[in-house]
């Protein structure tokens, strides 16, 4: 079985720690894992993204290839759509759809909205839901938990447990506060 | 045990447990985690390795090649570009040759994520004479750094280890050895004094030691055969190994090559029972270059110059299944709501404070150029600012504004960030100031090198005492504060400093916002 997943959004909008959750989640569960990322300019209010390989069989290349991907998960409704040619037809995409608008050239808000609805997708206002769980910076952790049954290779107490291992050092309020919005984001993506 | 790693963090700790003395860097995507990973490693504080950053490049080479010199092993890492910058002491080191293990990693950029080109460092080692290595995944960045400085070793001679950015920022398992001791202080009794009368000789030897390099790579594990049926022959260097078995899993009729020079025999083997080879190399051609003299000019050899692969770019899993003649996969239409979403200045970022009041004041002066550099503010270059006319290499901000204000321009604008001027800027300021060359150098201090995440600079609370001590005179060394209330203020300074004919150097210092709130969040805790 293996799990290819894209995750994109804007620099700094924290997906390099849903990464690193499922870094760790896929590691704990002893599933082969590569997850290829950008560093450096493009994380200046630029489109990031990183490639992120699970399987239970060896895994060669660090890239996904073209339709090859089985989820897509965003931060930002327009960066979900930016890789389409990497999703397979039979993949998902999960997102934000609160649009993150830097630049003056940012599409039509309402036509955007109804291209995403045209695929395979499914979206939330995920900084309001982490707004209403009292963890505003939590958003991130509410997308992963809309993801975490897409994922499907690794379980939600998987992943449960890899943002309290993450988190630890930061303290027991931060860890329970993300895990309140990743079960929120669990919760809300399953409806 | 296994570890977690990136590429770039396979290397560190791969160095570290091979029993590094110090690692010498100026920071480099892709490469500025190696040297962040051994800063913060628990073993390397405790046994005091080297670490800190340096100014540039070329020192770093040279601190690195003296430490060897004293009999320690030692690793000097950079991004592709770096390596011109330390060329002189790169190239000559192979003359010398190395009494400790010497690795110098260079991080190629491919594709250019976060560079000016795409150079391939793989020609620097061939232009040196000595050998090279090219992991193709994380275990083997690891295991290359042990077995890379007992070649450095074995040969006397430096090694280079060439990264591409999909591995350096790559994360994978890596299994990970027990940590061998340091060498003890043991300095060469060989004269390293370049000298025409000694280099010569020394240069016969480096000659002489290509045999040995080349059976170093004909018996290295690094270098193997995987025997398939088929008419073509694959060559798949690095990385592009990955590719090649994702693609066609255990179908795969190829020599992997990890070390260099060639291993000649493995090839010609391969090319005798093929009809064609396919060399499929993450970079520039060099192995293709190599391989048709090897043929002959008779023999197919197909790869990016023939088009069977894209001459620029990095290879992806579908560039290479491509060339490999398998069918892409249906895909999506690409969404019809899409715009480009290009980097730029953070919000509140000094260097645009520094851009809205160097536009007011050049809006006067329609003749006016600004030369660029290297770092964040190259990001000025964008819309909203739109300000600069080049960006060429680490320094040339100030020599370009010199040698056009040289041949008349004016009014001849340079802006530096901090760190890139203490890199390569101050001779070139030198240069101006013997010169009483026209131009206005603005050294945008966000008191880090910013671009890279925030490694110390080294001109630190320096640059006024530098710009005088190059000679500067002292009324025409502004310091200003880049926040948006100081506007009048600023344009003031810049416009006194553009009418004044000779060179003048302008300040703006105000504290990178992101080390800012790093540095703030910090104290909280």
């Amino acid at each position: 079985m293996k799990k290819d997943i894209i995750l994109c959004g804007v620099g700094g909008q924290g997906i390099l720690s849903i990464a690193t959750i499922i870094g760790e989640a896929a590691t704990k569960a002893g599933l082969y894992l590569k997850q290829a990322e950008v560093h450096g300019m493009s994380q200046r209010g630029g489109d990031v993204q990183s490639n992120l390989r699970l399987s239970t069989e060896p895994i060669w290349s660090d890239l996904i290839a073209e339709a090859g991907a089985d989820l897509i998960i965003s931060m930002e409704p327009m960066e979900s759509m930016r890789y389409l040619a990497y999703l397979s037809k039979e993949g998902r995409i999960v997102t934000s759809s609160k649009p993150f608008v830097n630049i003056p050239n940012y599409p039509d808000e309402e036509a955007l909205q109804k291209e995403l609805d045209t695929l395979p997708s499914i979206k939330l206002d995920i900084e309001t839901v982490a707004k209403d769980c009292g963890n505003p910076r939590g958003a991130n952790m509410v997308l992963l938990g809309m993801a975490a049954p897409a994922i499907g290779i690794l379980s939600v107490e998987n992943l449960r447990q890899a943002i309290a291992t993450v988190f630890a050092r930061k303290g027991e309020q931060v860890v329970e506060a993300n895990l309140k919005a990743f079960d929120a984001g669990v919760n809300a993506g399953t409806l | 045990m296994k570890k977690l790693l990136l590429g770039d963090e396979a290397v560190a700790l791969g160095a570290i447990n091979a029993g590094l003395s110090g690692v010498y860097a100026y920071p480099g995507t892709p490469s500025t985690e190696i040297t962040e990973y051994i800063q913060s490693h628990p073993l390397a504080k405790e046994r005091g390795i080297h670490s800190r950053w340096c100014t540039n490049e070329k020192t770093a080479m040279e601190a690195a090649l003296g430490m060897s010199y004293a009999g320690k092993r030692a690793l000097v890492c950079m991004k592709h570009v770096g390596m011109n910058v330390c060329a002189d002491a790169f190239v000559n080191s192979a003359i010398t040759g190395v009494k400790g293990g010497l690795i110098v990693l260079a991080a190629d950029d491919p594709s250019m994520h976060s560079s000016q080109n795409e150079q391939d460092s793989r020609f620097y080692a061939k232009f040196a004479l000595v050998p090279c290595l090219e992991p193709s995944n994380q275990q083997e960045a690891y295991d290359m750094m042990a077995y890379g400085f007992d070649l450095s070793e074995k040969l006397g001679e430096p090694i280079v280890l060439r990264v591409v950015t999909r591995l350096a920022h790559s994360r994978a398992a890596v299994e990970v050895t027990e940590p061998k001791a340091e060498r003890d202080l043991s300095p060469s009794t060989d004269q390293w004094v370049l000298l025409p009368g000694i280099a010569r000789k020394k240069y016969v030897k480096l000659i002489e030691k290509q045999d040995a390099m080349k059976q170093a790579s004909a018996e290295s594990i690094y270098n193997k055969v995987e025997a398939a049926a088929g008419k073509t022959g694959i060559l798949a260097c690095g990385i592009a190994y990955n590719y090649v078995k994702e693609a066609l899993g255990s179908d795969a009729n190829l020599v992997k090559i990890s070390q260099y020079p060639l291993p000649e025999e493995k090839i010609k083997a391969l090319a005798a029972k093929c009809d064609e080879l396919l060399v499929i190399e993450d970079g520039q051609p060099v192995v293709e270059e190599l391989v048709k003299g090897l043929l002959g000019a008779g023999y197919p050899v197909k790869g990016r110059l023939t088009g069977d692969l894209p001459r620029t770019g990095e290879l992806t899993p579908d560039n290479v299944a491509k060339a490999l003649g398998k069918a892409a996969g249906a895909v999506f239409a690409p969404a019809k709501n899409m715009a480009a979403r290009p980097p730029q200045l953070c919000q509140g970022c000094g260097h645009r404070d520094v851009y809205a009041a160097l536009n007011q004041v050049l809006a006067d002066y329609p003749e006016h150029r600004v030369f660029g550099d290297i770092g964040c503010y190259t990001l000025g270059a964008l819309p909203p600012f739109q300000s600069l006319s080049s960006c060429v290499d680490m320094g040339a901000s100030i020599t370009m504004a010199k040698g056009a204000a040289d041949a008349g321009l004016f009014p001849s604008v340079a802006i530096i960030g901090d760190s890139t001027f203490t890199h390569s800027g101050m001779t070139g300021l030198l240069d101006a100031v013997n010169d009483k060359a026209n131009i206005t150098v603005i050294i945008s201090d966000n008191l880090t090198t910013g671009m890279t995440g925030g490694q110390d600079s080294a001109g630190t609370n320096k640059y006024e005492a530098i710009c005088l001590g190059l000679g500067v005179e002292p009324e025409h060394v502004r310091v200003v504060v880049p926040l948006p209330k100081n506007m009048p203020e600023i344009t003031r300074v810049i416009k006194e400093e553009i009418e004044y004919k000779g060179v003048s150097v302008i300040i703006p210092r105000r504290e990178c916002i992101q080390t800012f709130a790093r540095h703030a969040r910090a104290k909280k805790q």
